[in-house]
């Protein structure tokens, strides 16, 4: 049990992780993390890899696609397709959230 | 502890066919995966499944736990017999990933934890994560609370629950996530890793939440919305006067411009009109609808040409 208040950081759209970084919170190697990019699920800030930044955004979409890789044997063009229909269920979703009445 | 019925976790007959109990399992996994399903105990179904494929998928591990016999309902008390697994050898299962769910104590008891993680893989990840509920109010406000979060035991047997007490910066959208450095698991000899929270809000009676927005249906009367009035306005910042123009139609949305969720740059409140019927329940209120409809010359589907 602790019980001091602990503070954290939000990961709001200024927020970037490296690909090091990426690799680690998501606990894959980089090679995994460039399968991700090459099929557009995530995106890098920039085009050299030694440069490239993420938005905190990506961390969830990598890791989601993962979690996807891992428990369902889909491969990445099959999570990525399943990312893209989320990201449309997500937005419809909002969308009935702005009309419900 | 309590038997596990894995055949019912499955939906599948004792009797079935390897490929049966695949084709069950990849079904459900769809349904039950946390980051596709909605269903909302869709997490620990998803590893109660997890839990039972990884035994009926194992014709081994199959064996062995149909030996127990088909006599026991799911949740009865259990204890295995003494040498119910003599002649079975079990072959490690594929759990290398930093979060691989922490399988029951029947699960355990029956094939002892050296199936949980870490075999021969990768070492577990340090970085752990978690969703939190808090409500708009706390955003609004900024607060602190505690929050209770199951991690992994350090002996990698079963979990252990864990308070902290977190704050809650105020202008936190749903969906955000805040990283708490070295809160996350601890290794041998390395640094702790990092927590991470998602923040999702509980649904409220009467706001809803997209983005930095936040909306509201506000009831009127026909009177209101025709006439033009001052209303009064719930907001997560207190009560508001909201002036309706005249005319105005149910479904109309007005904005209150910086009265969402406070950030550098604030979010909109929503108000979006529902015109309220008052009920022609007795002959006074009934006359004066008789009496709109005799003054008024008013027909609602003229756009619909009828």
């Amino acid at each position: 049990m602790r019980d001091d208040t602990i503070t954290g950081i939000v990961l709001d759209e200024h927020c970037t992780f490296t690909l090091e970084q990426l690799c680690r919170v998501c606990a894959v190697s980089a090679d995994t993390i460039l399968e991700l990019v090459d099929q557009g699920v995530i995106e890098p800030s920039e085009t050299d890899t030694r440069q490239w930044r993420f938005q905190a955004a990506s961390l969830y979409r990598a890791r989601t696609s993962l979690h996807l890789m891992r428990d369902l044997g889909v491969n990445p063009a099959g999570a990525a397709l399943a990312m893209e229909l989320l990201d449309e269920i997500e937005a419809l979703r909002r969308q009935l959230r702005r009309m419900a009445g | 502890m309590k038997y596990k019925d894995y055949y019912k976790i499955l939906g599948v007959a004792r009797e079935a066919s390897q490929d049966e109990v695949k084709r069950a399992y990849r079904k459900l996994a769809r349904k039950y995966h946390p980051d596709v399903s909605k269903e909302p105990d869709a997490e620990a179904r998803f590893k109660e499944l997890g839990e039972a494929y990884e035994v009926l998928k194992d014709p081994e591990k199959r064996a062995a736990y149909n030996q127990l016999g088909a006599n026991w309902k799911s949740g009865q008390d259990f204890r295995p017999p003494p040498d119910w697994n003599a002649g079975f050898e079990f072959q490690g299962g594929g759990f290398n990933e930093g979060e691989a769910a922490a399988f029951s104590d029947f699960f355990e008891s029956l094939f002892g934890r050296e199936f949980r993680q870490g075999q021969g893989g990768r070492p577990a990840s340090r970085d752990h994560h978690a969703r939190v509920l808090i409500e708009l109010e706390d955003s609004f406000n900024g607060a602190t609370r505690q929050i209770t979060l199951h991690a992994p035991a350090t002996d990698g047997r079963g979990s252990v629950e864990r308070s902290l007490n977190l704050r809650i910066p105020k202008g936190i959208k749903p969906g955000q996530r805040i990283r708490l450095a070295g809160q996350g698991g601890n290794g041998d000899g390395v640094p702790a890793g990092d927590l991470y929270l998602e923040v999702e809000f509980r649904p409220h009676p009467y706001y809803r939440v997209d983005g930095a927005d936040i909306y509201i249906d506000l009831p009127v009367a026909p009177w209101e919305a025709a006439l033009g009035a001052n209303v009064k306005v719930p907001t997560p910042g207190g009560k508001v006067d909201l002036k309706l123009p005249p005319n105005s139609e149910g479904g109309k949305k007005l904005r209150l411009k910086g009265r969402g969720i406070p950030a550098r740059q604030p979010g909109d409140l929503y108000v979006v009109l529902r015109i309220r019927l008052p009920r022609a329940d007795d002959e006074t209120s009934r006359e004066f609808y008789r009496r709109m409809e005799r003054e008024m010359a008013f027909n609602p589907r003229s756009d619909l040409g009828v």
